[in-house]
């Protein structure tokens, strides 16, 4: 029993290094009996690699995990639960196949025969305690996410865990689900477990934490009680600019997060508003089960213009773009490239329609088993036949040209498997860009890339828009955002809900119309 | 005419016997993930191992016990390759299989000079006097035992429930606790014993006598049967009375006079042409087992 006071659960001095990289530095965190802990920081900043390390799952370079005082060695998950740590990751561990009860079995069954009826019993304990009704006899792959993520927390309490690590639970739920969690933690908080939270939506955080802590590259520069705490003043805790400068000073913020701001180039051709826009969408919808994937989407990029998409991951990017490449067909709305409307066409008549596309799966825009010069041509082998035949050299030829114009380090014949992120990107942009699109669907394209290619990268797009295409910049970055877009549309539930001038833009107030925190406000205001 | 629908009873349940083994057994590594070609050569390494040891001691238990024990090799190799060294399952099993049918039909000529063998030791038929119910004790425990033991094993311990995850979702039972390489190896093993199990039913109740060839296919059709069965025991058994069934009548008939004008080999194909028709019906729109084929490793 601890006494009150004593914390649950302690880190001491946690530090973990990859490469010269420090993921982890010097962190102290603890977390209290019936407490919830939200860790919050930007992408990168250390917070999956902390809940990893507590988990068993990375081992710490330095430092302690003390449980009641003692210091305790968690080397694997089972480490982990048999110190009564539970945690619920973002890709679930189970067998879709089998029922709830039958995977909450699975750990810790014997050989021989299983009684079902007592492990169906303890499900339904386990359930009532969370609270929220449980089938024990559903197939797991016929559950909704936020059913499956009920499971998982089963299983942790099933394993008798008194600290649960939840890694940004409410990323993947609808918000009904939303609410039938928060219930539950709630519940289980009361009863004495305690729960570290990882979340990037800041008025659940405020909502549900007791206590904030925030990671910036690796450290924890904050660790205070949620209470009396906004959205706003945590976001600006996050990246590290002034609390009560908030939205004011966004140059200060910008040098503070280490970007240019937003400088207008010499030679950039203004901005074309007379002629037909380079993308128009019109009341764009994809529908899904149970809302909409894409939800009645109307916007337009004039030529010589960069518009950004920002929106929290899985708020409808995705499928948007999908959308816009013709590789999911639209149920309802307009696409028009250059006046000409695409809405129907497949992917090869879009990309000759002026579409061109930077898909955020990069490995999956490529044929891996390719030589890079074949990679290149694949978009228009048209251009390069003779007859039924590929005219090797002119492939050569054309490779050739565009390794030399866009700095890609890699021979024609090499497999573009063997190339890095970066180089694979220049390789994607080259192919996009040389078509001299009228619009350049753009899709997270940094992602996983170094400082280097990410610089790169805007430099391209730069360069496009200053001869004249319209650039669509969907990103997670805000950063990148507020750094080269014109304008930004925020994305959330396939919604645009709100759009700002990149001028007037703040992270702080994207991140509130990213977050829905407008709506949180309206509510409590109304 | 009449037809006697008695010995094609009988006759469909023995000819069905070495099938349940040898499906049965591949079963288990199926749904732990393994499909293992090494079937044919296994079910060859069975009828093969147990005739030389009934031939040479005499003692049909001995035989047996030595068919399992060398089938439980077989999977082992299977299990080294496909498990532990994780080498593509298709060219570990049919490698294994050309394996062990050539080193069988080399000590077949080694130890008695090659060719078709003259008879040894075999099983009584039980109740002899009742002629359905008149099969080899192996029948008995394969219908009666194993199926029901398979499909309780799999429904209702902790073992099944190890290896359904395993074969449906690795990572998911390695985080439970569960090691993968283990339960594979295991599902393996003990399904090279039930597969050689029945392939020396073909020599130890049925021929007698082991000849070149004598597993004729047998191996690929339970391949087809662990398919059509949808990785389930029952419809599996059940396959493999339809196949048994169709291959007695295609014995009938070869012997029924009216029938004397259709060509022997046509018939002998007949239940071939079944499987082919039930697989192209029961075979579309599967299921496969979700790490079906892909070989496990931790990330």
């Amino acid at each position: 029993m601890t006494t009150p006071g004593t914390p649950l659960v302690e880190l001491r001095g946690i530090t973990k290094r990859f490469g010269s990289l420090v993921a982890n530095d010097d962190i102290d965190l603890s977390v209290a009996e019936g407490e919830v802990l939200a860790l919050l920081g930007e992408n990168g900043a250390g917070k999956s690699t902390l809940t990893r390390i507590l988990y068993g799952l990375s081992r710490a370079d330095a430092g302690e995990i003390r449980i009641g005082g003692r210091p305790v060695a968690v080397d694997s998950p089972a480490d982990a639960l048999a110190a009564g740590i539970g945690m619920v990751t973002q890709e679930f561990s189970l067998v879709g196949t089998m029922t709830v009860t039958e995977n909450l079995m699975l750990a810790g069954s014997s050989l021989g025969r299983v009684d079902r009826r007592a492990a169906r019993a303890r499900v339904v304990a386990a359930a009532e305690r969370l609270g929220v009704p449980v089938d024990p006899d559903a197939v797991v792959e016929r559950l909704s996410v936020g059913e499956r993520q009920r499971v998982e927390i089963l299983k942790a309490l099933i394993g008798e865990c008194r600290l649960l690590v939840l890694d940004e639970p409410t990323a993947v739920l609808v918000p009904a689900d939303v609410d039938l969690l928060f219930a539950s933690i709630r519940r289980l908080t009361a009863e004495g477990l305690a729960v570290v939270f990882i979340s990037h939506k800041l008025h659940e955080v405020v909502d549900l934490a007791d206590r904030i802590g925030i990671l910036r590259r690796g450290r924890l520069v904050a660790d205070l009680p949620a209470e009396g705490l906004d959205p706003v003043a945590i976001a600006a805790l996050m990246v590290g600019g002034s609390t009560t400068a908030a939205g004011a000073d966004d140059e200060a913020l910008a040098t503070a997060v280490g970007l240019d701001t937003p400088a207008a180039t010499p030679d950039r051709a203004p901005v074309d508003t007379t002629g037909p826009a380079a993308l128009e969408i019109t009341g764009l919808t994809l529908a899904g089960d149970p809302r909409p994937r894409v939800d009645d989407v109307t916007l337009s990029v004039r030529a010589g213009e960069v518009v950004g998409v920002a929106g929290v991951s899985g708020n409808g990017q995705t499928e948007l773009v999908a959308v816009l490449c013709g590789t999911t067909a639209a149920s309802s709305g307009t696409v028009r490239v250059g006046g000409t409307e695409i809405t129907g066409l497949d992917p090869a008549a879009r990309l000759r329609a002026g579409l061109g596309r930077l898909t955020e799966d990069r490995r999956g825009s490529v044929v891996l088993g390719m030589s890079v010069e074949h990679n290149l041509a694949i978009e228009d082998l048209d251009r390069f036949r003779t007859g039924p035949f590929l005219s090797r050299r002119r492939v050569r030829a054309h490779a050739e040209r565009l390794i030399e114009r866009f700095d890609i380090r890699a021979s024609p014949a090499d497999p573009i498997r063997s190339l890095s992120g970066g180089n694979m990107q220049k390789v994607l942009l080259a192919r996009a860009i040389e078509r001299d699109p009228t619009v350049l669907v753009a899709s997270q394209p940094t992602r996983g890339l170094d400082v280097g290619a990410c610089e790169y990268v805007y430099a391209q797009l730069r360069a496009l828009r200053d001869a004249g295409s319209g650039v669509l910049l969907v990103s997670e970055d805000l950063d990148e955002l507020l750094g080269i877009a014109d304008r930004i549309v925020v994305l959330s539930g396939g919604r645009v809900v709100g759009e700002l001038a990149a001028a007037d833009a703040t992270r702080e107030a994207l991140g509130v119309l990213m977050t829905g925190g407008a709506e949180a406000r309206a509510e409590r205001a109304a | 005419m009449d037809f006697p629908v008695v010995a094609v009873i009988a006759a469909t349940l023995t000819i069905a016997t070495p099938l349940v083994f040898g499906a049965l057994g591949a079963l288990l590594g199926e749904r732990a993930g393994v499909l293992n070609l090494g079937i044919e050569g296994t079910l060859y390494v069975g009828a093969f191992v147990g005739f030389l040891v009934a031939a040479r001691t005499g003692s049909l238990t001995l035989a047996v016990l030595c068919a399992v024990v060398s089938g439980a090799l077989a999977g082992a190799l299977v299990a080294l390759l496909t498990v532990t060294l994780g080498v593509n399952q298709h060219v570990a099993g049919i490698g294994t299989t050309l394996l062990l049918v050539a080193a069988c039909d080399f000590a077949n000529r080694l130890l008695f000079s090659g060719g078709s063998q003259t008879t040894t030791v075999t099983f009584d038929r039980w109740f002899a006097g009742l002629p359905p119910f008149a099969q080899y004790p192996m029948t008995y425990v394969g219908f009666l035992l194993l199926a029901p033991a398979v499909w309780w094993v799999i429904r209702s311990t902790g073992a099944g429930l190890r290896l359904s995850a395993v074969g449906e979702n690795p990572e998911a039972a390695d985080t439970a606790g569960v090691s993968v390489a283990a339960t594979r190896w295991t599902a393996l093993v003990v399904g090279g014993a039930l597969m050689a199990l029945g392939g020396s039913f073909l020599t130890l109740s049925l021929l007698g006598t082991f000849t070149l060839d004598i597993v004729s296919g047998r191996g690929w059709i339970c391949i087809a049967l662990v398919i059509f069965g949808r990785w389930r025991v029952w419809p599996i058994v059940l396959g493999a009375l339809l196949f048994g069934l169709f291959d007695a009548l295609q014995l009938q008939l070869a012997i029924t006079p009216a029938f004397g004008s259709v060509p022997n080999e046509l018939l002998i194909a007949l239940p071939y042409f079944v499987v082919i028709a039930a697989l192209a019906v029961r075979g579309r729109g599967v299921r496969y087992p979700g790490a079906y084929l892909i070989p496990y490793r931790r990330a």
